[in-house]
C-alpha cells in the first residue's frame, strides 16, 4: 500500500470537502442545474474511461504511444454506422461493431505496430499519426464526407423523467453500461491469470517474459481489448455526436489528460481520472462564467469564461503533474 | 514561298490571338478534402449542374457563347492554401475569373490576391463582412449573402414572437461573433437576452449546454452551428426533451446538407435562410428537380447559389459581347444582368452582394415520412446588407 503523506491526506481531505459540498448543493439545497450537470459530468467521465482504458494498458503495458487509438474510436461509430444503415438495428451496429474493433485493433498491432515496440516515442508518434491521416482519409473515401446516418432507437432514446426534471435516457444507459465495464476490467485485472500478467506486465515488463509468458501474445491480446472498447466508446457515442472523419482526435487528446492524471498503466487511475476530467470538464463549462461574474466585469467575464472552461482539465493536468509526476495511482508502485 | 510561309505563319498567329481573345478561363475554388468537404461536395454538384444547363459540359465548350476553360482547386478551407491555388489559377493558367470560394477567411486572402491582379472574383458562399463594407471592390460579385443577412431575418423573426426571455449559442470563433452581431441588429423585441454560450469550435457534446439553458426556462433558443456541430446538437436537444418548454430557432445549422443524419430530431425547428426551395419560378424548379434527379439527395443552398453562378457568367458575357479581355468591364456587366436565378430576379447593391428576400423555414414531416423544409412566410423583401454604405464611393458599381 501507499504510504499516505500529509500532503495527499490534505489532497484528499480537500477533494472530501467539494464533494461533500456537492452532496450538499444537490439534496439539501435541490440545486436541481448541479445535479444534472454532476450526471452529465459523469455520463462524459465513464465515456472517457472507454477510450483511455485501452490507451493506458497499451502506454503502460507495451510503453507504445498510440496516437491511432482515436482512430479506433472512429472505425468503431463508422462500421456501427453502415451497419445501422444496412440493417435499421442499432443492436446489431453494437454486435458487429464491437468484434470488428477487436480484430482490426490485432491486425493493426500485428501488421505494424509491433515492430515498433522497440523503437523511441517519436518513430511510435510518427508511425502512428501516419494511421490517423490514413484512417480519415480511408473514411472519407469509402463513405464520403457527409456525417454519417446513425439513429437510436426511440425505445432507448426518450427524454425520461427523472427527480422532477428529464434526461435523455441514452445517457443512463452510457453511465450504466460504462459502469459494467469498469467493473467486469476490475474483475478480469484483479482475479484472472490474464489479469495477473496485464498487472506484472505494467509494473515489470522484461520479467514477466523472462519468467516465460509469451509476451507478443499478451501484447496482442492487450492490445485488441483496448482497440474492441475504443470501438465500443465509437459505436455508443457515434449516435449522439457526428459520425465524421477525424472525430477521434479531440477524443484523443482528452484521454492522454486522463492517463496522464490517473497513471499511465493504472486501469483503477485511469477510471477514477475519467470521472474527474468529465466532472471538472462539464462543470467547468456551465459555471466557470457564473463564477467569474461574482467578481469580474460582465465582458470579461463573458470572454474568460469559456477559455478558462476549456482550459481547466489541462490545469488540472498541470498541477497533477507538479504535485504527483507519476499521476494519482500510478500503476509501477501501486 | 517564304513569304508564303510567313503569310500563313502571320495568320495562324493572327487567329491564335484572336482565339485566346474569345476564350474565358475560369477557376473554381472549393473544398474537396478534409471534414468540411461535404459542404465543397454540394458547392460542385450545383456549380457543375448551373454549367450543363447552360450547355458547358467540358473544356472548349462555349459558356454564354464563348468558349470556355475551367480549372479547379482545392483550398482544404486553410487561407495559405487557397491563396496557393490562387496564385496557380492566376499565374499558370491565366483566369479571368475565380468563382467559388466557402470560407470567409479564405475569401479574403484569395480575393486581395486576385483584385491586385486585376482578376475578376465571384462568391458562391463565403459572405465576410468587409468585403461588402470598406474592403468592398468592383472586381467582385456574389450569388450567396452577406454573413450577417441570414441572422438579421432571424432577428427579425425572432422580434415579431414577443418572447420575454431568449438564449443566444454561437461557436467561438469570428463567424459565430458575426452571427450573434447580425441577430442583435435586428432583434428588437421585449425579450431579455439571458444569456450567451460561446462553445469550443467543433464541440460535439452539447448536453451540459443544454442543462444550463433548461434550468435558465428561456421561451426561445437561438443557436447556430455549422456542420457537424449542429448534428450533435439538433439530436441532443430532442434527446433531452428541451424542445417542449424551449423554442428552437437556427440558422445555417439545418439544411438539406445536415437534414439526412440529423433526421426527426431536426421536426418543429425554424430557420432563416434567402432561399425558398419551393419558389415557383421555372428557373429554381428546374434547378431542384434536375439536381434531386442527378445526385438523389434535395440540394442545399451551397447548391442552389453555385447553380446560380455560371448562369450569371454568362449572362455577363453576352451584356459584353463575348470580350473577355475587359475583366473590369465583365465583372461589371454582371452586376447589371439579369439572367434566370434560382431566387428569381433580384438586384445587385453597390457592393456586389445580392438585393434579396429572406424566408422563414421550417423542418416538417414530409409526403415520404422524411423531415423536409417548408417555407413559412417572407420575413425580408428586398433586403439590403448591413455594411454597403461603408463601401467607398469610387469602388461602388
Amino acid at each position: 500500500m501507499r504510504r499516505v503523506t500529509p500532503r495527499s491526506a490534505l489532497g484528499w481531505a480537500a477533494v472530501a470537502v467539494i464533494v461533500a459540498y456537492g452532496l450538499y448543493r444537490i439534496f439539501i439545497r435541490n440545486d436541481q442545474l448541479l445535479f444534472e450537470t454532476a450526471l452529465n459530468g459523469v455520463q462524459f467521465g465513464v465515456f472517457l474511461f472507454l477510450i483511455s482504458a485501452g490507451l493506458t494498458l497499451v502506454f503502460g503495458i507495451m510503453n507504445m504511444v498510440n496516437l491511432a487509438h482515436g482512430s479506433l474510436f472512429m472505425m468503431g461509430a463508422y462500421i456501427g454506422s453502415y451497419v445501422f444503415q444496412q440493417s435499421d438495428s442499432f443492436a446489431l451496429a453494437i454486435a458487429v461493431a464491437i468484434p470488428f474493433s477487436l480484430l482490426l485493433g490485432i491486425v493493426l498491432e500485428f501488421l505494424a505496430l509491433r515492430t515498433l515496440y522497440a523503437r523511441d516515442h517519436l518513430d511510435q508518434v510518427l508511425a502512428t499519426f501516419g494511421f490517423i491521416l490514413f484512417f480519415n482519409q480511408l473514411v472519407l473515401r469509402v463513405f464520403g464526407a457527409t456525417s454519417q446516418e446513425f439513429r437510436l432507437p426511440d425505445s432507448i432514446n426518450f427524454p425520461m423523467p427523472l427527480f422532477g426534471f428529464t434526461y435523455p435516457s441514452y445517457r443512463l444507459i452510457v453511465i450504466v453500461v460504462g459502469l459494467l465495464v469498469a467493473l467486469g476490467l476490475y474483475l478480469v485485472i484483479a482475479k484472472t491469470r490474464v489479469g495477473m500478467l496485464i498487472r506484472a506486465g505494467a509494473s515489470n515488463r522484461p520479467m514477466v517474459g523472462a519468467l516465460g509468458v509469451n509476451v507478443r501474445m499478451l501484447f496482442t491480446l492487450i492490445f485488441g481489448i483496448g482497440a474492441a472498447l475504443a470501438g465500443l466508446a465509437g459505436v455508443m457515442i457515434g449516435p449522439i455526436e457526428s459520425v465524421e472523419s477525424g472525430m477521434g482526435e479531440n477524443k484523443l487528446i482528452l484521454a492522454f489528460v486522463v492517463i496522464v492524471i490517473g497513471g499511465i498503466g493504472s486501469i483503477r487511475g485511469a477510471f477514477i481520472a475519467s470521472i474527474i476530467v468529465g466532472l471538472v470538464e462539464v462543470i467547468g463549462r456551465v459555471f466557470m462564467k457564473d463564477m467569474l461574474r461574482e467578481f469580474l466585469p460582465e465582458e470579461f467575464a463573458q470572454t474568460a469564461g469559456p477559455a478558462l472552461a476549456s482550459m481547466s482539465i489541462y490545469i488540472l493536468m498541470a498541477a497533477v503533474l507538479y504535485f504527483r509526476p507519476q499521476g494519482l495511482f500510478p500503476a509501477r508502485t501501486g | 514561298m517564304l513569304r508564303l510561309a510567313l503569310l500563313c505563319g502571320g495568320a495562324l498567329a493572327l487567329a491564335a490571338a484572336s482565339a485566346s481573345a474569345q476564350e474565358l478561363r475560369l477557376g473554381y475554388m472549393s473544398t474537396t478534402s478534409g471534414p468540411q468537404a461535404i459542404i465543397g461536395a454540394h458547392q460542385v454538384n450545383g456549380w457543375k449542374l448551373g454549367l450543363e444547363h447552360q450547355g458547358w459540359m467540358k473544356d472548349g465548350d462555349k459558356l454564354g457563347g464563348v468558349t470556355t476553360k475551367i480549372f479547379y482547386g482545392d483550398d482544404q478551407s486553410k487561407p495559405e492554401v487557397g491563396l496557393a491555388e490562387a496564385q496557380k489559377m492566376v499565374g499558370n493558367h491565366k483566369v479571368h475569373i475565380i468563382a467559388g470560394n466557402i470560407w470567409s477567411h479564405v475569401l479574403m486572402t484569395v480575393q486581395q490576391y486576385a483584385i491586385d491582379n486585376k482578376v475578376g472574383v465571384l462568391s458562391t458562399n463565403a459572405g465576410a463582412s468587409p468585403m461588402a463594407g470598406a474592403k468592398c471592390s468592383p472586381y467582385f460579385i456574389s450569388t450567396s449573402w452577406n454573413n450577417d443577412q441570414t441572422p438579421e431575418a432571424m432577428g427579425q423573426v425572432m422580434t415579431e414572437e414577443k418572447f420575454r426571455s431568449i438564449w443566444l449559442m454561437a461557436p467561438n470563433y469570428q463567424a459565430g461573433k458575426d452571427m450573434l452581431a447580425g441577430f442583435q441588429r435586428f432583434y428588437k423585441g421585449t425579450g431579455k437576452i439571458i444569456d450567451t454560450t460561446l462553445y469550443k469550435v467543433n464541440e460535439a457534446d452539447f448536453q451540459a449546454d443544454i442543462s444550463k439553458i433548461r434550468a435558465a426556462k428561456p421561451d426561445a433558443l437561438f443557436i447556430f452551428a455549422p456542420g457537424g456541430m449542429g448534428v450533435a446538437f439538433m439530436r441532443q436537444w430532442a434527446a433531452s426533451g428541451a424542445g417542449k418548454e424551449v423554442r428552437l430557432y437556427t440558422v445555417f445549422t439545418v439544411d438539406y446538407l445536415t437534414l439526412g443524419p440529423i433526421g426527426e430530431a431536426a421536426l418543429g425547428s425554424y430557420h432563416t435562410n434567402y432561399w425558398n426551395p419551393e419558389d415557383p419560378n421555372p428557373a429554381n424548379q428546374k434547378f431542384f428537380k434536375a439536381y434531386v434527379a442527378k445526385f438523389g439527395h434535395r440540394p442545399s443552398h451551397f447548391a442552389a447559389q453555385s447553380y446560380d453562378a455560371p448562369a450569371l457568367i454568362a449572362a455577363g458575357l453576352k451584356a459584353v459581347n463575348g470580350k473577355t479581355e475587359d475583366v473590369l468591364a465583365l465583372m461589371k456587366a454582371m452586376r447589371k444582368a439579369k439572367y434566370p436565378s434560382i431566387r428569381g430576379d433580384y438586384q445587385y447593391n453597390v457592393n456586389g452582394i445580392p438585393i434579396q428576400n429572406f424566408y422563414l423555414r421550417e423542418v416538417v414531416k414530409g409526403g415520404d415520412g422524411k423531415p423536409m423544409i417548408k417555407t413559412v412566410r417572407t420575413v425580408f423583401t428586398n433586403h439590403k446588407d448591413a455594411y454597403w454604405q461603408q463601401c467607398p464611393a469610387d469602388k461602388r458599381v
